[in-house]
């Protein structure tokens, strides 16, 4: 490793190598994190992994199938959330938050702030006994609040939330140790029930449990944030988030997901009926410069298309109904795709944006127009589905503070040229990947996985002028080099 | 005698909700060679996994079987508790009891605990015949193969040489660059494309780590992930290899030959990235819009050579015909693309914003010009990519007509586009000075062929596959090759440099292992067995069987075998087997079903 | 070389003279055209609807007898050979039919109780004399070369379309009927509507119609140079040549232009005595040109 090596990227000069760590923070824990910390992991790198959420996966833990091949969400991501959970070369913080970042590439301080989860996840052994025992039945955010109707003893047909103030996200969570929500759990509301707590063989339950701080060395950070979806609320015209069987995208994936709050079965939420006519309205808060947001979200287009297949293969009599503006299937096999909604499974899409959702007895009301024949069109559908805007996740702003980074008008993190370095922030040893930056789909943002990996290790080679050091086969795990 | 103890897990309520866990324990105890069996609610946790150590010291154990969830999710896991006991890891062996009986059969309780009883009597059966393993250690070139240098092959090599490996960047044209050298600007700011590509060729050409031969192509690939050995022919016009060649002595370049043909370079890799690119559509095979056929309709990349100012034009934007200005240009997309019936079906992605930009250049220039598109849907789902074509609409004054254009013809200097307007309904005839088609984005003549000399397997369209769809987007299924860039699917700049940035983390991550390390459940060749048929040779998905050169018996490439098992269904028999599910143990364990 | 003909009901009334047109040129450069000793009129366009009986019967009966007629006459293969291009069309798309689906023809064969199962081969007249006789034939023996007389020439769709079904040359860029014309000594000239519909049966319906679609090839054969319009369809033939009635009505500053049936150019240029090849049913006489060019010999 020559002098010249060491400075052989023009625009960084004079590094010195002091105190240099060759670990890496990443902060997300959804696909585009998982992704990265598999590849630092297995070439020998230590990585710090941190997520808000009590388990690992991301939004991609709440899908049911994944266009365009219609894979099982879970199925094809388990291996890897497994994998993530029991690598020797990751420390994995979730129900964390970065809190505090100082000091440059090749050494940064951070410090990660854990949550009470009110649980001893020592002694925890994932029974579920507590969850069970639970009295509450509350709407909760991985289910996307969703109220689903249950018929009560007495025969009434009564809305549920679909979560217990304790709970674990779902039943291939990793890690699988449970959590207290304290804004519904009924003893820190109201200082009674803690069922939990008798119930729990171990006795893991502590309800005066504090959250508590960790410090890291780390050469390089990977923000991998993710998105969240555009608030209901904010769509006046198509009910404010308050219409019954109103419901978002990701609160349909729910829906259709075998592990989901139906077990799969469609299922209209307000009375449990199978819907007949569901309508998808795409761009409900995306390409909207006068009243939301300007920009494209990229992947609802696709989604949909996929939900209306998804949901004709379980109501085979259904009549699913797309309105669209332009349809962007333009990744691989993606055209094909949407075709096979069309023609095979006769999903009907209408040109035309939707002007006003809203109920009618039992029914949900869509007027919007079909552009081609310009004519307006009424759908009195069972169910409607909004593609809500992506938009960053909550918090972003808060932490490119605090990183003395850059986020755009909207809140998506800056890449540094866009074009050219699409990982890079202006900071030398932060990269980014994932939906973070802007919406993307997810084998994009699996390559940007892997292209921010790629970066790091580059990245330490030149630092520490370590490259090519050879690492023991026993810390990449046995037989994972192969294979990945 | 084999002494194998079990250990059930009741997987919390997983599996003992279903499943009769004392009775499993009860008949379980009975069976002949289990000298121990107990029971635990959570056997992947720390303690579960303590308790097996403690009894493989105990009890002398020499296999260890766990009954639980399904290998994929804890098979390493026992192995490496097992291992750390002193036990061999291959010798513990996992009974799904999980997913394939307390999940299937939740009803059914009875007949699901005995279901678990008989499948693990089969695993047993199984691990008396089990033997001791060790993983293969295998050799490890590490030198990285780039084929291609456009913007993906120039940023994976970077990737890579920055990392301190050496790399060789193989480009089939005299220049650097590839497609991004040809284009004007980029979206979305327009500026000119030559910096920012030029600042990367410049690191690239000037790297210690990389050689770079142009005017090359990979004339063949032999051998396997970690060794490959890759020989390239150079044409002869250049001297020679640009850089590093001081430093590396691997490439071995033949003595030089008379200048008319070409040279050969041959040399050791232990990966490579694919990154061929992608061509347009020959427009001639466009017939309904005149491709070929019309001086004044061309293609997109003939366009953007019109607006680079080191341009056959001097970047004045021109009528072929008759060098005016063109006052009036019309830009049809979806040529050749989303057409299942006569040409691509698939979407080229990049065209709809190329065209919003080549639209906006062009009233930049000729601001009292007028452009057309035609469209059928917009696709501009990148950052800041809607806001641009919206710009290009209502800033410019670019007029999108929604309708696919069905003839363009040339008469009187004119050339004129028949289309729809499908939001009025009405045919629309536009006369234009130029026209531009959007033609489809297809891979680069050869990629089918150079897939074939690699091994690695592309689509009906030559776009190279990929692993998988939506997890392993920048690898193969070919081990040690990775696709980065257009060659995969055609796919705009940035998405184009961090896929590359990916497929170098790739390279990377197999890199920094001393040597190789492969799973030894793999296949082996009896050799006393062996007649020399040759047929498990075809049957390899993998490439792994040859034939012995003068031993006249069938070999396995322990590097590329994967143990999918399909040569030992093959042979005739039998000599072909795996390591730790060999026929004998397969038998044994139906026989201990029956 | 002998091949069974269908000469159609159209050749064998009002367009009797392009029927003599074509027998007689064909004669003369070795095209043994024989006649089907039964026939019946293959239906035109309505056997494309194939869920009817009649509408397959009636061309596969043709197809049948053509077959027939070469075992019976001994030709060297059973091909048949039409000068209309909707028979031509009609045919050929029955025998594909045919040939493709089992069950219907088993259906059809038990209506007209003959056993047929494709067979025969149908080309078009054209394709015969560009692929079994050759242009370069008829070149030699070309008598009176047609004085480089500026012709476009004009295909329409029967020909073309549905391209994998009937087509024998490039849909979006023919030149069978341009080369010939080359070979006899016109020169050809390229324009970009030589495939464009002309209306067909909208003539009866919505002459209007047929009119304006006549215009926009008539025009843009007229602007890129062209003094005559050639075409292998009577019907097109029909259409473009009747409705220059209306057309300077319509059209301020439109010139008439002759429109040949391709066999009449074709027994001219061999020297026949071309005078009973229907030169007085068109609207736009041709035959001040031809004298003009001296190629006049009726």
């Amino acid at each position: 490793m020559t002098e010249e090596m060491l400075h052989s990227d023009p625009a960084h000069k004079g590094e010195e190598a002091t105190h240099l760590s060759n670990r890496v923070l990443i902060v997300g824990a959804g696909i585009a994190g998982i992704q990265a910390a598999l590849d630092i992991a297995n070439s020998g790198h230590e990585v710090v992994l941190v997520d808000r959420l009590p388990s690992v996966g991301g939004h991609m833990h709440q899908l049911s199938e994944t266009f365009p091949t219609l894979d099982c969400s879970q199925c094809i991501m388990t291996p890897r959330t497994v994998e993530v959970g029991r690598h020797r070369n990751i420390k994995l913080y979730v129900y964390s938050e970065v809190e505090q970042v100082q000091g440059e590439a090749g050494s940064f301080h951070v410090r990660i702030r854990r949550k009470p989860a009110y649980v001893r996840w020592d002694l925890c052994t994932a029974c579920g006994a507590c969850t069970e025992a639970c009295p509450q039945q509350i709407p909760v955010q991985f289910d996307r609040q969703l109220e689903i109707a249950r018929t009560t003893k007495s025969g009434q047909v009564r809305t549920y939330g679909t979560g217990k103030a304790i709970y674990t996200l779902s039943p291939q969570a990793v890690p699988k140790k449970p959590v207290i929500d304290t804004g519904y759990c009924t003893w820190f509301q109201k200082g009674k029930c803690r069922l939990c707590e008798k119930v729990c063989p171990v006795k893991a339950i502590d309800y005066e449990q504090q959250p508590s701080w960790y410090e890291e060395q780390v050469g390089a950070i990977i923000l991998a944030t993710g998105y969240e979806l555009y608030p209901l609320s904010k769509l006046g015209e198509y009910g404010a988030g308050d219409v019954p069987d109103v419901i978002d995208a990701l609160a349909m994936e729910r829906l259709l997901s075998a592990s989901g709050p139906t077990a799969g079965l469609m299922r209209r939420p307000s009375d449990g009926k199978v819907p007949k006519e569901v309508v998808w309205i795409q761009c409900a808060g995306s390409r909207d410069p006068e009243l939301h947001m300007p920009y494209c979200s990229k992947i609802c287009c696709m989604y949909s298309a996929k939900q209306a297949m998804l949901y004709k293969h379980k109501v085979h009599d259904g009549q699913a109904f797309v309105f669209y503006i332009d349809i962007r299937s333009a990744g691989k096999r993606y055209e094909e795709f949407v075709q096979r909604a069309m023609e095979e499974d006769k999903v009907l899409f209408v040109r035309g944006k939707v002007s006003k959702v809203f109920r009618e007895g039992d029914k949900v009301l869509v007027w919007g127009v079909d552009t081609l024949t310009g004519l307006p069109v009424e759908v009195s559908a069972d169910l409607v589905v909004l593609s809500p805007a992506m938009i960053p996740s909550e918090g972003t702003r808060q932490m490119a503070e605090m990183l003395r980074l850059e986020v755009d008008e909207f809140g998506w993190w800056t890449e540094c040229e866009g074009n050219l370095a699409p990982l890079e922030t202006r900071r030398r040893g932060i990269f980014l990947a994932g939906a973070g930056t802007g919406p993307k789909d997810i084998p994009e943002a699996v390559s940007q996985g892997s292209g921010a990996a790629g970066k790091v290790l580059s990245l330490f080679a030149r630092l520490t002028g370590a490259a090519g050091a050879p690492v023991r086969p026993e810390d990449t795990g046995i037989g994972s080099s192969t294979r990945p | 005698m084999k002494r194998i103890g079990v250990f059930v897990c009741h997987c919390g309520t997983n599996i003992a909700g279903t499943i009769d866990v004392p009775r499993v324990i009860e008949e379980i105890a009975k069976f002949p060679e289990v000298v121990y069996a107990v029971d635990y609610k959570y056997m992947c946790s720390d303690p579960g996994q303590q308790l097996i150590r403690d009894h493989i010291a105990a009890d002398g154990l020499d296999a260890v079987i766990v009954a639980a969830c399904s290998p994929a999710m804890h098979e390493t896991t026992f192995r490496r508790a097992a291992e750390s006991a002193g036990l061999n890891p291959y010798q513990a062996e996992i009974a799904n009891i999980r997913e394939q009986s307390s999940w299937v059969h939740q009803q059914e309780q009875e007949a699901a605990t005995n279901k678990a009883i008989e499948t693990i009597r089969t695993i047993v059966a199984k691990a008396h015949y089990n033997e001791s393993l060790i993983p293969f250690h295998l050799p490890l070139v590490k030198r990285g193969l780039v084929i291609g240098g456009g913007i993906a092959g120039l940023q994976a090599a970077l990737d890579i040489a920055q990392a301190g490996y050496p790399v060789v960047l193989v480009e089939k044209a005299d220049q650097l660059g590839g497609r991004m050298a040809e284009l004007s600007g980029l979206y979305l700011n327009l500026d000119s494309s030559a910096d920012p590509l030029g600042k990367k060729i410049e690191a690239v050409k000037s790297h210690p780590n990389i050689q770079v031969l142009t005017g090359s192509e990979v004339v063949g690939v032999g051998g396997y992930v970690g060794n490959f050995s890759v020989q390239v022919d150079k044409s002869p016009a250049d001297e020679g290899p640009v850089s590093g060649e001081a430093q590396s002595s691997a490439v071995k370049r033949s003595p030089p030959a008379p200048s008319f043909s070409p040279q050969r370079f041959t040399f050791d890799v232990g990966a490579i990235v694919i990154a061929t690119g992608y061509d347009l559509y020959d427009k001639r095979k466009l017939g309904e819009y005149g491709g070929g056929r019309y001086p004044d309709v061309i293609d997109g990349l003939q366009f953007e050579a019109m607006l680079r100012p080191d341009g056959p034009t001097g970047g004045r934007i021109v009528r072929p015909s008759d060098g005016r200005v063109p006052k009036e240009i019309v830009w049809v997309q979806c040529a050749g693309s989303r057409d299942p019936e006569l040409h691509m079906p698939h979407c080229s992605k990049v065209c709809c914003m190329y065209v919003a930009k080549q639209a906006t250049l062009f009233k930049q220039r000729v601001p009292d010009g007028q452009a057309t598109v035609f469209y059928i849907d917009i696709r501009s789902q990148g950052k800041g990519y809607e806001e641009f074509v919206q710009r290009a609409m209502e800033e410019y004054d670019v007029l999108y007509v929604r309708g696919k254009a069905s003839k363009v013809f040339q008469e009187n200097g004119r050339a004129t586009v028949w289309g729809v307007d499908t939001l009025t309904g009405l045919p629309i005839e536009v006369e234009a000075d130029l026209v531009v088609l959007a033609t489809a984005t297809v891979p680069r003549a050869g990629a089918m062929e150079l897939g074939q000399r690699l091994h690695v397997s592309v689509d009906e369209h030559g776009f190279f596959s990929e692993a998988h769809p939506k997890l392993r987007p920048v690898e193969s299924l070919t081990a040690g090759v990775f696709l980065a860039g257009a060659a995969q699917f055609p796919k705009d700049i940035p998405e184009t440099v961090a896929q590359a940035s990916g497929a170098a983390a790739k390279v990377l991550g197999l890199f920094s292992q001393r040597q190789m390390v492969q799973e030894p459940t793999i296949a082996f060749v009896d050799a006393e067995i062996c007649s020399g048929c040759g047929l498990c040779i075809p049957s390899c998905p993998y490439d792994a069987r040859s034939m012995h050169e003068w031993r006249h018996i069938a070999t396995v490439n322990t590097a590329l075998c994967q143990g999918c098992g399909a040569c030992t269904m093959i042979c005739p028999n039998k000599a072909c087997k795996l390591r730790n599910l060999a026929p004998i143990q397969v038998l044994s364990m139906m026989e201990a079903y029956l | 070389m002998k091949v069974s003909y269908f000469p159609g009901c159209t050749l064998n009334t009002t367009g009797k003279g392009y029927d003599n047109a074509v027998r007689a040129s064909a004669a003369a450069v070795g095209l043994d055209l024989v006649e089907l000793p039964e026939w019946n009129c293959c239906g035109a366009t309505y056997p494309l609807i194939v869920d009817n009986m009649l509408e397959l019967a009636a061309p596969t009966h043709i197809l049948v007898s053509a077959h027939e007629q070469a075992l019976d006459e001994g030709h060297e293969a059973p091909l048949l050979t039409t000068a209309c291009t909707t028979c031509y069309n009609v045919l050929r798309r029955t025998n594909h039919f045919i040939r493709n689906h089992p069950e219907e023809r088993e259906r059809v064969n038990a209506f007209i109780e003959k056993e047929y199962a494709g067979e025969v081969e149908v080309k078009d007249i054209l394709h015969v004399l560009r692929d079994d006789i050759g242009f370069e034939l008829i070149h030699e023996k070309v008598q009176s070369p047609l004085k480089d007389l500026k012709v476009a020439a004009y295909y329409g769709c029967m020909v073309l379309r549905p391209p994998a079904e009937v087509a024998y040359d490039d849909p979006d860029n023919p030149r069978s009927l341009d080369d010939l014309m080359a070979a006899l000594g016109a020169v050809p000239v390229d324009h970009p509507h030589k495939n464009e519909c002309c209306g067909a049966y909208l003539a009866v319906k919505a002459p209007d119609v047929t009119r304006e679609m006549a215009f926009t090839i008539l025009k843009s054969a007229r602007s890129s140079g062209a003094e005559a319009v050639v075409t292998n369809c009577p019907l097109c033939q029909f259409n473009l040549d009747r409705r220059q009635r209306e057309m300077t009505q319509f059209h301020a500053g439109f010139a008439p232009i002759p429109v040949y049936y391709f066999s009449q150019l074709m027994g001219l240029a061999l020297g026949l005595d071309a005078g009973a090849y229907g030169w007085e049913r068109h609207y736009v006489d041709a035959r001040p040109q031809l004298r003009a060019l001296g190629l006049w010999n009726g």
